[in-house]
């Protein structure tokens, strides 16, 4: 039991895709203009990350070695085409302000990454695990990072506005991206990392 | 190795048509939620709204509503686009029949997070400022002269606003016969439309 | 003029990297030095403008007369992956000096997302040309996909240049490495929000 906690735990701080692994970077700074923002973007590759995984983990033993990538490649292609048909449907709101970026969760090193180092050799429910522990690390980052940028460039946290007017408008751009995500690399390398 | 390759694919593809199949009809009804409820948000309570229509006017195609209570049109609700920052920028526009905005709200934008796209934010000065908009002010940004405050750092989404609005109003007013005709304006012919201004405060 | 427009806009006011965070992860990756900086960039620049062209007649003349627009993700990864393969053959077998020099950072172009989004920027956003905007031709795909991997070598070029120095300055130890990157990007990114407006 306590081992597979840990699947789930690891992902948070030891294996962090954001902080610790710099995977992903792409979805990290682009989609995090605000904390709900970044939320979405985070359970939207969740959703990928564990059904590819699950996938991958029972394909792997029957798949030759030569193809594994591109049969890995269509198999994640797959499930970020249902997503984005299942947000379109659902999740119109949702869908339309992050954009281009639920298509390029494909390419995102993060899911590639996990099915060629954890699910091939796992079995379905400890990659499933895996895939959620991931997946949660990844949107509790960019939780982070879009709650500091809304707070510091709209002066609100979770769309409720605690201060009237703006904020410093740089942080909702793209620079502020970058700085926000630089220092709380560095508060994360001081603190919370374990050498 | 093909085989396997191939097979994944068939797999694969077939998955895709299912949920596309499924997802079609949800898809479908959750863009024509999206853009009733943005005609709805946009005009007065308790009118009946009609059929879609449009017409080409000024160069220009507009998609319209017209929203009749007990049988007399009394306002508009018109699909008005234009160009921002970032792209296309497309809003719904509600007008009562003697050319008065009665609001507004966003369809699509893909302005600048954090600036531009400060537009759909309902509730803020920016969205309240275009309710109960007469005739009696100028529908351009302060900028230029006009009567609408800006977004912060974003003139050009604004400015874009601002001018769907009134081609919204315009369009209106040629509809019910209010104005003399629909004149869309751009930042460079300011004056044409100041002009029109003044005769309107001539009648 | 609309060509200018293009290409000002790609390379400068949104610059692939700087202001569309496309291909983030090559670009911290091996910006170390200024000599693998110019082979990625150099890589980057072929197979962007390649498979700009091959999943734009892909897309206008198989997927949307099919209605199978859904399909354009996994189509175009799918194109994507074997056309980085084949460019890796080819440039081996034709001219291996060049192979040498790009060849190490094709694998990594997979899954680079500058690839993937440009080619379905290209097919999907309307472009804006002053007062008017559509979708782009052919051949304005085109100059749009080697302008921003012009843009995206520029900025990788100079980013590498920057960093050359940093590596040999004391930096505190929580900053080492990619944080200060960070933040050295996120001053350039500034200096790049000069541009905007221009076009």
């Amino acid at each position: 039991m306590g081992k597979k906690l840990s699947l789930i735990t690891d992902g948070f701080i030891k294996n962090n895709p954001t902080f610790v692994l710099v995977l992903g970077m792409c979805p990290t700074l682009a989609t995090t203009t605000s904390a709900i923002n970044g939320l979405e973007m985070g359970l939207a590759t969740l959703f990928v990350l564990v059904l590819s995984n699950m996938a991958i983990s029972l394909l792997a033993p029957i798949v030759p070695d030569k193809v594994h990538i591109p049969v890995y490649i269509v198999v994640i292609a797959t499930f970020v085409t249902v997503l984005q048909l299942v947000m379109q449907a659902f999740t119109p709101g949702a869908y339309a302000t992050l954009g281009l970026f639920i298509p390029l969760i494909v390419v995102n090193c993060i899911v590639l990454g996990r099915a060629e180092a954890f699910a091939n050799k796992h079995n379905v429910w400890e990659s499933a695990l895996d895939g959620i522990g991931v997946g949660l690390g990844f949107t509790l980052s960019l939780t982070v990072i879009g709650l500091v940028r809304e707070v510091l460039g709209s002066g609100a946290a979770f769309g409720w506005k605690f201060m009237p007017g703006d904020g410093v408008l740089a942080f909702v751009m793209a620079p502020g991206a970058f700085l926000v995500l630089g220092y709380l690399m560095v508060i994360f390398n001081k603190y919370l990392k374990k050498s | 190795m093909v085989l396997c390759l191939t097979l994944v694919c068939l797999f694969c593809a077939a998955v895709l048509g299912g949920v596309y199949a499924l997802t079609y009809e949800p898809i479908l009804r959750a863009n024509e939620n999206v853009l009733k409820a943005s005609i709805a948000e946009v005009l007065p309570e308790g009118v009946e709204i009609g059929e879609y229509e449009t017409i080409e006017t000024g160069g220009k195609n507009f998609e319209f509503y017209a929203a009749t209570k007990d049988g007399d049109e009394v306002a508009f609700a018109v699909k008005s686009t234009t160009i921002g920052f970032g792209g296309p920028l497309t809003i719904m526009v509600g007008v009562l029949s003697d050319g008065t905005v009665y609001n507004t709200s966003v369809v699509t934008c893909n302005e600048t997070p954090g600036l531009g796209a400060k537009c759909q934010e309902k509730d803020s000065h920016f969205r309240e400022q275009f309710k109960g908009f007469g005739s009696d002010k100028k529908l351009w940004v302060t900028k230029d002269g006009g009567d609408v405050d800006a977004i912060t750092a974003s003139t050009i989404t604004s400015r874009a606003y601002a001018l769907a609005v009134s081609n919204a109003v315009a369009l209106v007013n040629y509809l019910t016969g209010n104005a003399p005709s629909v004149d869309t304006y751009t930042g460079a012919s300011l004056k044409k439309d100041e002009s029109n201004v003044q005769e309107e405060e001539e009648k | 003029m609309e060509y200018f427009a293009i290409i000002i806009s790609a390379i400068f006011v949104n610059n692939i990297l700087l202001a569309q965070f496309l291909g983030i992860c090559p670009f911290l990756g091996v910006s170390n030095k200024l000599s693998t900086a110019t082979g990625m960039s150099g890589a980057v620049c072929f197979v962007i403008t390649l498979a700009t062209l091959v999943t734009y007649l892909l897309n206008a003349y198989l997927l949307v007369p099919l209605k199978l627009e859904f399909l354009q993700t996994i189509a175009f990864i799918l194109v994507i992956a074997s056309l980085v393969q084949i460019v890796e053959i080819v440039l081996k077998k034709i001219s291996p000096s060049l192979y040498q020099a790009l060849g190490i950072f094709l694998p990594l172009i997979t899954t680079n997302c500058a690839v993937l989004g440009v080619a379905i920027t290209v097919v999907t956003k309307e472009f804006t040309f002053g007062a008017e905007s559509h979708m782009l031709d052919l051949p304005q795909a085109l100059v749009y996909a080697l302008a921003t991997s012009i843009g995206y070598g520029v900025a990788m070029i100079l980013f590498a240049g920057l960093r050359e120095h940093l590596a040999g300055n004391e930096v505190p130890k929580a900053f080492k490495g990619l944080p200060i990157a960070l933040i050295t990007v996120s001053i350039m990114a500034m200096a790049f929000l000069g541009f905007s407006g221009m076009v």
